[in-house]
């Protein structure tokens, strides 16, 4: 079977243990994280959890019944084939040697992300965006040589009908 | 009114119809056990081992359809109700277990017998708390029984630090309790309903297959109702049994690795599968693509995660069983009767052919006792009417084989975890929970020694729970795997030196007898039932005596080793 990624986003409880209840669930059954994300909401003690997770189908219908089955969790609303947002950050620190600055910057440009920090030897630069174009301006920096990166798990918010 | 922490405590527990609990004193817990001395109507039974106290207060939920209580200590207290924990997990038994902690500004700090038991047990209980503050205490209570009892029942354990138990704060009964989330559901989908009557209909090889949340649901009136209905024969699981009449007709025996060869063979070549509350298990299904292959199957289950886990179905429907079969049988009453109740003639007597062909058997000679001649002479002599508790092994599946449930919470027994040393601890609380019922545990000579200590218990607490060891002087099960899948390599699995039975009995207060003439297992049997008091009987039984039949490990369940 094809193994295909989602986006989960899940409200809970904003208690301590929460988000070991779910990584443990996560860990106990071998599904398999490939981003979380966690911050409070306007609610107070409700938090809500992004989450990147790559599956076959079957095992997402039991990821989502197995999150529900947890009492700490609230909602769980599966973004993968919805109309959504998704942002994700990341810092990236990158070789930035004379003769390739200019295209450095010029890549930077195209893609609307800023240099935050500067050296003789290096730019870091911060690009938000959503998965697909972390992805293109990755490629696109490493051949220039990438130092290191820093990126947040990805968020996302259901897009609200227009009318 | 202000009340101390360990007062509030007691009387939410009494709230919630609590009369019995199981437990074990300790620093953590002193306060709690200050104030339990001054409430009569409050029975604590003195286990020798938390782990007893735990698989006690499981058997208790059990055979008396309620919620279990367990009260241990904070740190190694914590830790041993571990397994008795997780047991109860496997089978969905409800149980609340209160575990003392360190003050909570110890918390953290690796103090003397402090664990973070919150932590160990997250996988293994429904939901579980640790109290921080006093004011939250009796909510957390009425939250743990409400979590325990209600839609797929399960072990919930509250962490009671001792500053909170020693706090005086002011008690106010909690009101209503507010779990934003957690709304099991009961009422099926009525759609699906008509679906069920038509694949009923419809079904010309049909057999209804329940399992423990028949039990769980207090359903088994319904399936049997269901079952004569429409003709249709009955296959339960371990932790169904009971909840179809073993001595019925339509009865097929149990399925799965040790399941009668009707049972898997019927599951086999069935047309429709009528699932309510099992979860497919591997030990059930074996082989899950040659599972029930030529069926439709429905499946009736309160915990959504249970459907399409293991086995994808054809018409599931998330609901309680108990009401679901309530709908199920009054849409069937408005049916025709020729519609839904057919002969089945062909589909019975293929049935009946592999019953007769192949049946449960084993030859009883007059030199050595066989195993299942005394689970059948138990049988005989009790008239079936016996709560029954296994330890886990061979001792479990002949227990199972040859003692016929007729009547639910009947047989306890620790089946999806398997934990042996479940057996006497459980008798136990079932005859705390029963007291005028005769209450026995079948046991190995191995599993028996594992809760061994709680005979004291027994004795102490005055009941008389009756002990049958089947003494092969092996580890059997293991023993069995090893002679069938490895040459015979009988690793660690020799127990022949083991305690004298007799003389342990003897030690704890307890009557014993030894058996080892088949001629005279029948009044060994009876003088042993009749004996008031503890009484632990031993049977000296046939050393390599395996359970028949057996579907290898992953194997199709129609593909047994048969005898």
């Amino acid at each position: 079977m094809s193994i295909n990624t989602y986006l989960l986003s899940i409200l809970v409880d904003d208690e301590p243990g929460v988000l070991s209840r779910i990584a443990g669930l996560f860990s106990g059954r071998g599904f398999n994280i490939e981003s979380l994300s966690v911050a409070n909401t306007t609610e107070p003690d409700v938090s809500r959890i992004t989450m990147v997770t790559r599956c076959e189908p079957d095992i997402i219908e039991q990821i989502k019944k197995q999150l529900h089955k947890l009492i700490n969790v609230i909602t769980v609303n599966d973004l993968t084939d919805k109309r959504y947002i998704q942002r994700q950050l990341s810092l990236i620190k990158v070789h930035a040697h004379p003769d390739k600055r200019a295209e450095i910057l010029r890549i930077v440009d195209i893609f609307r992300s800023k240099v935050v920090d500067v050296g003789p030897a290096h730019f870091t630069i911060e690009l938000s965006g959503d998965m697909e174009k972390h992805e293109a301006f990755i490629s696109l920096l490493k051949p220039m040589g990438i130092i290191e990166i820093a990126s947040t798990g990805a968020i996302a918010l259901a897009r609200e009908n227009k009318h | 009114m202000k009340l101390k922490g360990a007062e509030i405590l007691i009387r939410m527990i009494k709230s919630q119809g609590v009369d019995t609990i199981f437990g074990y004193p300790g620093g953590a817990v002193i306060d709690i056990y200050d104030e339990l001395n001054r409430h009569e109507d409050l029975n604590h039974i003195l286990v020798r081992h938390e782990q007893g106290a735990v698989h006690a207060a499981d058997a208790y939920a059990r055979a008396k359809g309620t919620v279990g209580v367990a009260l241990v200590t904070s740190g190694p207290g914590a830790t041993n109700t571990v397994t008795g924990i997780a047991s109860a997990h496997a089978d969905s038994i409800p149980l609340v277990v209160f575990s003392g902690q360190v003050p909570t500004g110890l918390i953290g700090n690796d103090a003397f017998q402090e664990v973070d038991i919150v932590g160990i047990t997250r996988p293994c209980t429904k939901h579980n708390y640790l109290v921080k503050k006093p004011e939250k205490l009796a909510c957390i209570i009425k939250e743990a029984f409400h979590l325990a009892r209600s839609g797929r029942p399960g072990p919930v354990l509250v962490d009671l630090p001792k500053d909170i138990m020693q706090a005086e704060i002011e008690f106010k009964e909690p009101s209503e309790i507010s779990l934003k989330s957690y709304k099991p559901t009961y009422k099926p989908n009525k759609k699906q309903m008509g679906k069920v009557i038509e694949l009923i209909k419809q079904a010309e090889k049909p057999i209804i297959f329940a399992g423990g949340g028949v039990i769980l649901s207090k359903a088994s009136e319904q399936v049997t109702r269901l079952s004569r209905m429409t003709n249709i024969p009955v296959t339960a699981t371990l932790m169904g049994r009971g909840a179809f009449p073993g001595t019925d007709p339509l009865w097929l025996g149990m399925p799965g690795m040790h399941g009668t060869y009707r049972a898997n063979m019927s599951i086999g070549h069935c047309d429709l599968m009528v699932a309510i509350g099992v979860r497919f298990d591997d030990r059930v299904t074996g082989r899950l693509d040659t599972f029930a292959q030529h069926a439709k199957i429905i499946q009736i289950d309160i915990d959504p995660t249970s459907i399409h886990k293991n086995v994808k179905v054809d018409c599931p429907i998330v609901g309680d069983c108990g009401y679901t079969l309530d709908v199920i049988l009054d849409m069937l009453e408005k049916e025709p009767v020729e519609e839904i109740k057919k002969d089945h003639t062909e589909w019975l007597s293929q049935i009946t052919e592999w019953k007769e062909t192949t049946p449960l058997k084993y030859e009883q000679g007059d030199d050595v006792i066989k195993p299942q001649f005394v689970i059948e002479k138990l049988h005989q002599v009790t008239e079936g009417q016996a709560i029954v508790t296994t330890e886990v092994g061979q001792n479990q599946m002949w227990a199972a084989q040859y003692y016929h449930f007729d009547h639910p919470n009947h047989f306890i027994t620790s089946g999806g975890l398997g934990v042996m040393g479940f057996g006497l601890p459980a008798a136990i609380g079932a005859k705390a929970a029963c007291p005028d019922k005769l209450v026995i545990d079948i046991a190995g000579d191995g599993s028996i020694q594992m809760n061994i200590q709680e005979l004291m218990t027994a004795i102490e607490s005055k009941l008389d729970v009756k002990v049958v060891i089947l003494n092969n002087q092996f580890l059997g099960m293991v023993r069995q795997w090893q002679e069938f899948f490895y040459e015979k390599n009988y690793s660690s699995t020799n127990m022949d030196q083991s305690p004298d039975f007799v003389k342990l009995a003897e030690a704890y207060g307890a009557k014993g007898y030894r058996c080892e003439d088949p001629s005279k297992v029948e009044a060994t049997l009876i003088e042993g039932l009749d004996e008031p008091g503890v009484v632990i009987m031993e049977f000296m039984v046939a050393k390599e005596e395996s359970v028949y039949p057996m579907v290898p490990a992953g194997g199709a369940i129609t593909e047994m080793l048969l005898v």
